[in-house]
């Protein structure tokens, strides 16, 4: 299925968050997510179905003031 | 001791983490600053080149505390999503709330930002709430449960140093217990020192300290001008007054006209 990953159009097989995630190279990564906005917490990922055309967010640590 | 939450700390200055040079200028700056407290935030990974990962490695390893923003939001539901992310990815309720309500200045919109701390309060967080020198919007973060404040002293990155220290010198008159750090506009040292001598508890640097000639040797003169300006305000400053008073006693100078 067709998903936005941070605005990016991408194809994914899996059918939940942790599933995509994998597939998607950031497996083993510290990340965090949300979908359609909402935060979806780093346990629930497997829980998490995707259905076409969800905004994925996958946000990492980075530089800030 | 500065106390922020549950977190004794030697030093008074907190150390923003962006627009080093190099990785390796920021780890040096931030031992130079002797910053015990650093910010941090959050951006999108590629699963490709996943550069955060590296990043916090880079942090992990200084082993200091992190307090992440909610840098670049303009709305209460961004930023507290944000907040929530951070929790998570950094391990720390700590969260310097941002709430941006205009772009050429980065003020913070006030309304969102209570309405964004009490959100966030209730939900176990740690609030240093980014706001400006109004002592009204300071009682009302207060009120929705923040125990740290963070006035700007000029707008972020313009390194202006305090724009309006009438109106600090009487939000700190006026809140004297609560711990307050001086955010964003100090430009080079002696702003750092005048925060401080005022009486605020700390201050948070990046841009001044990043975007100097040398990080290194600037984050170092940081350090030791904070450590000034502390040593200063509880050494008790002298009123100024309009008119000269001779510090050489008169009495006993010589008629030599």
């Amino acid at each position: 299925m067709q998903i936005l990953v941070n605005g990016a159009s991408r194809e994914v097989r899996a059918a939940d968050l942790a599933g995509a995630l994998e597939e998607l190279g950031y497996g083993g990564a510290v990340v965090a997510t949300a979908v359609n906005g909402e935060f979806v917490a780093a346990a629930q990922r497997p829980a998490a179905r995707l259905a076409e055309g969800d905004r994925i967010e996958v946000l990492a640590p980075m530089q800030g003031g | 001791m500065l106390r922020l939450y549950d977190a004794e700390l030697s030093s008074r200055l907190l150390l923003g983490t962006a627009r080093y040079p190099s990785p390796s200028i920021l780890t040096a700056a931030v031992k130079a600053s002797a910053a015990e407290v650093v910010t941090v935030s959050l951006r999108r990974e590629s699963g490709g080149e996943r550069a955060g990962q590296g990043f916090w490695s880079i942090i992990r390893d200084l082993g200091v505390r992190v307090l992440p923003n909610t840098a670049g939001c303009h709305s209460v539901k961004e930023a507290v999503t944000t907040a929530q992310m951070a929790r998570e990815v950094f391990g720390t309720t700590w969260v310097k709330l941002e709430v941006i309500g205009e772009d050429e200045t980065l003020q913070p919109d006030v309304f969102g930002l209570v309405e964004a701390a009490r959100i966030l309060c209730k939900e176990g967080f740690e609030v240093f709430p980014y706001t400006t020198e109004d002592l009204v919007v300071a009682e009302r973060l207060l009120e929705a449960g923040c125990r740290v404040l963070m006035p700007w002293g000029a707008p972020i990155g313009s390194g202006r140093g305090l724009n309006n220290p009438f109106a600090l010198k009487t939000l700190r008159a006026r809140l004297p217990g609560v711990p307050m750090v001086v955010d964003a506009g100090i430009g080079v040292p002696s702003h750092a020192s005048q925060a401080l001598e005022l009486g605020f508890d700390a201050v948070l640097i990046n841009t001044a300290v990043s975007q100097a000639r040398d990080p290194v040797a600037m984050a170092g003169a940081f350090a030791q001008a904070v450590a000034a300006g502390r040593a200063a305000y509880e050494a008790g400053p002298m009123e100024p007054r309009d008119l000269a008073v001779p510090s050489t006693p008169v009495i006993g100078q010589a008629l030599l006209r």
